[in-house]
């Protein structure tokens, strides 16, 4: 047994909470399950309970506005970056890429000469980016691991480096007057008033995790874990793998390109010095420290990367620091991550274990 | 009166400046059980991997049920009804023992993405079919109490018949098995040649290679044997093991005899 396998051994989590929580009678989970999402709802209300606010509070910025611009986007993001590199154990490196091509798919489209509705936009945002997703998957899926990542790498870069010398994107300046979500009954998108966009942005995530709950107990499923475990064995299987990882590389995309659109009908403008590598880097970490391959472990991952950094402000430059000593310390003690992805049972006995 | 299953024909397949087969040609007939023996290197693997798709020959046929395999991607050539098992174990090692052998069922799996997705009654009725099947499949190879247990976690021997179990779980006409008595004790290899004849016994064929003479010997309709990447040698098991080339190949030529 090698040193990591041994000490991946000695991490692994001896007791699930989630197991525990999937033995709880059916109307116990769904009532738990209603507590959570209520809470989650009134989250921008949470700086004002009692030490919740403390814990949460992030100096010198509205929590609002954290929270729908940061922690929102990197909820999604992470999601969506889980699908190709969780699930189907591609590594991307250039994801901020379709975050791009759904970010300015809305700013073209609902400013200037098309002036479409926010809600024609979204849709072709999400289209565009499953549509870069397969031109970028197509030629390169024959690649594996490090090869892939340098690509996609590229790809990213490749994006933003298109906006920055492109005319009808806005050039360096970008793209403003974007188009914000029409106003929903009691709901009004404005700049002074961020709550709306996190019920919308919540109800979005909430959708997403439902579609990804549902491929990853299928077949598809399978056949992407298949794939990560061992590809060669998983095509000598009947699995389609390329089909599969094409796949995953779309759907990844396409949640991408719908957390771009909603940041880009957020913030209201865009610019390449949005998408620059580093987002990429900081995607990858939030899925990394979360927990690579689980759900509700990446939402956490994403939630952290956005949120320790503005938590901290209060260090001011060496706020990054103390983010750093964060990641390195969850790496060193939970490199699974935080919430590791629920794999089988281990052994049936110690003893049958070893070999 | 027998059909032929799968014939190779003529097939060489050299890497670089190595010929790993030299015109060789086999064929298996519906319902046997042919044995592939030979020395280290002698292209047993190799041809494995030309039936299997791994490698595109550099010379030869392949034909499966009268149909060309040459050009079939590795996972067509699985739906086609080959399939196979690992000299090195391959499984899934995070995955439960079920849902290895889950995967191997899907390969007939019909649900698509969008249909996972909105979990359509076929989407839902495959999922539960395909639970059922991989339960019968650990059953019938006798590891059933392991379903739930990560595959990296299982015993040795109970890896390898994992291995027979999602092969089968392709529903195949032809099981190829690369050395699965590889790393056994006398006991357990017994219990493999019972378990692979109650595989035949269900209507599977099965091409087998094997280094153990007693697994090979004992339960093989006829057997073929390669060295130096030539077939050397095809017949009954009874001539094989009086064939000189047979033996000269696995004990060498004696001084006196050259």
């Amino acid at each position: 047994m090698s040193l990591t396998e041994s000490f991946r051994r000695r991490t692994a989590p001896q007791l699930h909470v989630g197991n525990k929580f999937r033995s709880l009678p059916k109307s116990a989970r769904w009532s738990i399950g209603a507590i959570i999402i209520a809470a989650c709802y009134f989250t921008p209300y949470w700086p004002d309970v009692p030490v919740l606010g403390w814990i949460v509070d992030t100096p010198g910025t509205s929590f609002e506005n954290v929270l729908t611009d940061q922690i929102m986007m990197f909820i999604l993001v992470a999601l969506g970056l889980n699908v190709v590199v969780g699930f189907a154990g591609l590594l991307d490196l250039g994801y901020v890429g379709f975050y791009a091509v759904g970010a300015y798919t809305t700013a073209v489209m609902t400013s200037g000469q098309f002036s479409w509705p926010w809600i024609a936009a979204m849709p072709l945002s999400i289209l565009m980016a499953m549509i870069a997703g397969v031109v970028l998957g197509t030629p390169t899926l024959r690649l594996r691991g490090d090869y892939l990542a340098i690509v996609t790498l590229g790809f990213g870069e490749i994006i933003r480096i298109t906006a920055n010398n492109s005319d009808w994107l806005g050039g360096p300046r970008g793209i403003n007057k974007i188009a914000r979500p029409p106003s929903f009954g009691p709901f009004e998108f404005s700049v002074l008033n961020a709550k709306p966009y996190w019920y919308l942005g919540f109800t979005v995530i909430l959708i997403v995790i439902f579609v990804l709950t549902r491929l990853e107990n299928s077949r598809v499923g399978r056949a992407w874990a298949a794939v990560r475990e061992d590809e060669d064995a998983a095509e000598l299987m009947g699995v389609n793998t390329f089909k599969f990882k094409l796949w995953a590389f779309a759907i990844g995309a396409a949640i991408g390109g719908l957390a771009g659109a909603l940041y880009a009908s957020k913030v209201g403008f865009v610019n390449p010095d949005n998408f620059q590598l580093q987002l990429s880097i900081l995607f990858l970490a939030a899925v990394v420290l979360g927990g690579t391959g689980s759900m509700y472990g990446v939402i956490m991952g994403g939630i952290l990367v956005a949120w320790i950094p503005e938590r901290f402000r209060g260090f001011d430059t060496r706020r990054y620091f103390v983010f750093g000593v964060v990641l390195v310390l969850v790496m060193v003690f939970r490199p699974q991550g935080i919430i590791p992805r629920r794999t089988a049972a281990a052994g049936i006995s110690g003893k049958e274990e070893s070999e | 009166m027998s059909e032929v299953l799968l014939s190779v024909d003529a097939v060489t397949m050299q890497f670089g400046g190595v010929t790993a087969l030299d015109n060789v040609s086999l064929h298996i007939n519906k319902g046997e059980i042919l044995g592939l023996i030979g020395p280290n290197g002698a292209g047993k693997t190799t041809c494995f991997n030309v039936i299997t798709g791994v490698y595109a020959p550099t010379k030869g046929f392949v034909s499966f049920d009268n149909k060309s395999l040459l050009g079939l991607k590795r996972y067509q050539i699985t739906k086609r009804g080959i399939a196979r098992t690992f000299q090195n174990i391959r499984l899934f090692p995070d995955m439960s023992a079920v849902e290895n052998v889950m995967v191997g069922i899907d390969a007939h799996s019909k649900t698509s993405v969008v249909g996972a997705v909105l979990g359509i009654p076929r989407s839902k009725r495959e999922e539960r079919e395909s639970r059922e099947r991989a339960h019968e499949l650990l059953k019938f190879i006798g590891i059933d109490e392991y379903a739930e247990v990560a595959a990296r976690n299982l015993p040795y021997g109970h890896q390898r018949r994992l291995e027979i179990a999602r092969a089968l779980g392709t529903n195949p006409q032809l099981l190829c098995l690369d050395e699965p008595a590889a790393g056994f004790n006398p006991a357990e290899k017994q219990e493999l040649n019972e378990l692979i004849l109650k595989i035949r016994a269900q209507g599977y064929t099965v091409l087998l290679i094997e280094h153990d003479m007693n697994v090979v010997m004992k339960i093989s309709d006829r057997i073929a044997v390669l060295d130096f990447g030539k077939k050397i040698a095809e017949g009954l098991p009874e001539e094989m093991r009086n064939n000189p080339d047979v033996i000269a190949a696995y004990l060498g030529v004696p001084d006196d005899a050259a």
